[in-house]
């Protein structure tokens, strides 16, 4: 018997990680021999948890009650008339407790951690929202919180600093390397590996070994199966177009998943390109990056031709990594996702922009997807109907956007 | 997997140790720390004051499993210019004078995946390479790296932990070559320190599984631990406390003060010192 030649293009796009948890090249397991029984007791336990309809039970139970899901889909009226071309959704995230996307994975991975028996959790923050998302979830269920966070970022983010240690955070200061979200990540590596007994490791994006790209995408996927349902109950039809900002990507991974096997619906993942890709000031791994190795996974990264990381560049910190998630690296190899940059400028302009139109203060990660809709926008029919992931509010925001502007508060 | 012909240096060191009876004393050096003639010098002395193999760390930004020492001289060596390219010429510069010492690369994947992996082995090998430790590419990765290097003669030296359980130990141990190096603590480099009936039932539990030699490392600071591993185990890496001495010797320019090369060689010297007295326990 003959066997049939597998075809370039997959039949879908949804059964990604295989069991060592790679999508296509990218992803994997690249951590210390220390941390590899570490990293597949989450995994055993996340297998069970997943299997497990009491989990899934508990879970949305907390999300309805705790973090206000299902986020409403919105039509955003004015900014449709104002771009003159596809009706545009935002599904709304900001207005979730915390105001962001990030406590949809804080929720389950802190659901999970109980379940392991975890007293002490440990995680990484770049802007601070995810920090803030992990030291909320901790305080809720009673458990020790540990939150890098690169120095350089304390001083810039001092709110959100303020509010993990309201929560009951310890905020540690990290100033190794570059003293950014990267490095933030490798100080709680380094932790995990110190404390393995005790301690959880709360990833807060697509990245990092598997399973938590998996996880992490699971976890946050509520965002595209609740946009789906009401985008059916709205216009009685799927959209036509998705857009997201990325910087690890999970909130693009979230929206993107549930609907990665309609392949009529083009998806656009938006990089930050900072001051300019060309100005090698930028986050925009897979527009200015390649393949490599970084915590714990292969994928597009910021690097020199010796190997040795990049720092990013973004103004806004939810988006300054030097790395995004493996199965966005292989989402844009494959093709089915398209992957575009804009630059600080263009998010700051779309920023005042939602504000006025919208009464929307969006967060400066999301004014990247919708400084994408601008430039596509007014050249699709009325239509078309596009849904954008209002990932996060902008009040953190308004101390960075005051600077750039030239207002003094 | 056929295993290619190896350089030997590993094994012939290991096989004329045991037959004096005395564990190997392995120091870690950052390549480029502060900088390649610096370097370069204090490899050249190493042996003669007492190294039987030598870890070379190559520089990588984001060193997961390192401790603060390790990591300032990996800043320290990207001032100095560190390279993947020029780590190998250094090491072919020493292999003109000393064609016996193994030379160990240690550091993490992605430099040598960016070199491109078999363009790296073939001249990692040419180099004079012996073998390469890398610390994020444990047994789930071994076709990255670890099987073409066992392919082309580089010994894959694998870590074991205090958490590598029962379950993983064959795991581990099945593409090792040259020898096991069993990291003491659950933990980064120069930090805490393991007390040493632990180290030697870990061993020992090592011993029963493989016939490599297993060496120690990590937390490893004074002549008396490099003495007391020296009895327990088949070699004592010393790492972080070899690093502090090249920073206590550097000008506020991050230079080389005149004499660093004979401090750090004089303590290499103090640490090896023990191993020579240490009557080895008898393993099996």
């Amino acid at each position: 018997m003959r066997i049939i030649p597998l075809m370039n293009t997959p039949n879908t796009y949804r059964t990604g990680p295989d069991e060592f948890g790679h999508f296509g090249i990218f992803g994997g397991r690249y951590v210390a021999e220390t941390l590899m029984p570490l990293i597949l007791e989450v995994e055993r336990a996340y297998d069970a948890a997943k299997a497990d309809p009491s989990f899934q039970a508990e879970l949305d139970q907390f999300l309805a009650q705790y973090v206000g899901r299902p986020s409403p889909l919105y039509f955003a009226e004015r900014l449709t008339e104002y771009f003159g071309g596809a009706k545009i959704y935002f599904k709304r995230d900001e207005l979730n407790h915390t105001g962001a996307h990030k406590i949809n994975n804080c929720m389950g991975q802190i659901l999970l951690a109980r379940r392991m028996g975890k007293k002490r959790i440990i995680a990484e923050t770049g802007a601070g929202q995810h920090g803030v998302a992990t030291a909320t979830v901790c305080a809720r269920f009673g458990l020790e919180c540990v939150v890098y966070m690169g120095a350089t970022d304390i001083e810039r983010q001092a709110p959100n600093v303020f509010r993990m240690k309201l929560l009951g955070a310890k905020v540690v200061p990290v100033t190794s390397g570059t003293a950014t979200l990267k490095d933030a990540m490798n100080d709680a590596l380094r932790d995990w590996v110190s404390n393995v007994n005790d301690t959880y490791y709360l990833i807060g994006t697509v990245a990092g070994p598997h399973p938590y790209p998996t996880m992490v995408r699971d976890f946050q996927a509520v965002i595209g199966s609740e946009a789906r349902e009401q985008i059916l109950a709205a216009e009685g039809r799927l959209p036509d177009s998705l857009v997201a900002c990325i910087g690890g990507g999970s909130n693009a991974m979230g929206l993107f998943h549930p609907f990665l096997d309609d392949t009529q619906i083009r998806i656009i993942g938006v990089e930050a390109a900072g001051h300019g890709i060309e100005s090698g000031k930028h986050a925009a791994s897979l527009t200015g990056g390649k393949p490599g190795v970084l915590h714990g996974n292969r994928t597009y990264l910021l690097q020199d031709d010796d190997g040795q990381i990049l720092d990013a560049h973004s103004i806004s910190a939810g988006l300054d990594y030097p790395g995004i998630g493996p199965e966005h690296s292989w989402l844009n190899d494959s093709g089915r996702v398209e992957y575009v940059s804009v630059r600080d400028d263009e998010a700051l302009e779309m920023f005042q922009l939602c504000s006025s139109l919208e009464g929307i203060i969006p967060a400066l990660e999301p004014s990247h997807a919708l400084a994408h809709i601008k430039k596509i926008a007014a050249d699709l029919p009325a239509e078309h109907l596009m849904i954008m992931n209002m990932c996060g509010r902008g009040d953190k925001d308004v101390f960075t956007v005051a600077d750039a502007l030239g207002v003094k508060l | 997997m056929t295993r290619g012909a190896t350089s030997g240096r590993i094994e012939a060191r290991f096989a004329s140790l045991r037959e004096i009876g005395r564990a190997a004393f392995i120091p870690f050096i950052m390549a480029a720390d502060p900088d390649y003639k610096t370097t370069l010098e204090i490899l050249k002395g190493l042996p003669g004051a007492g190294a039987d193999i030598i870890e070379i760390g190559v520089m990588y930004s984001d060193p997961m499993a390192d401790g603060p020492a390790i990591q300032a001289a990996g800043l320290r060596a990207k001032t100095g210019g560190a390279r993947v390219t020029k780590t190998l010429d250094m090491v072919r510069d020493f292999r003109k004078e000393d064609d016996t010492t193994p030379i160990i690369l240690m550091g993490y994947y992605n430099p040598i995946y960016i070199y491109g992996v078999q363009t790296f082995l073939a001249d990692a090998c040419e180099a004079g390479v012996d073998g390469l430790i890398v610390v994020d590419l444990p047994p789930e990765e071994d076709t990255e790296l670890c099987i073409p290097a066992l392919e082309a003669g580089m010994h894959f030296i694998r870590l074991a932990t205090p958490t590598t359980d029962d379950k993983r130990i064959p795991a581990v141990l099945a593409n090792t070559s040259g020898f096991v190096y069993y990291v003491a603590v659950a933990g980064i480099t120069g930090t805490k320190s393991a007390d040493k009936s632990a180290i030697h039932t870990a061993v020992k539990h090592l011993k029963r599984h493989t016939d490599l030699p297993v060496a120690v490392g990590f937390g490893i600071k004074t002549p008396a631990q490099v003495a007391e591993i020296g009895k327990i185990a088949d070699a004592a890496v010393v790492g972080s406390a070899l690093v502090d001495i090249i920073e206590a010797n550097l000008d506020d320019n991050g230079n080389a003060k005149a004499g660093l090369v004979n401090k750090a060689l004089e303590f290499v010297a103090e640490l090896s010192k023990g191993l020579q007295s240490s009557e080895k326990v008898l393993l099996k």
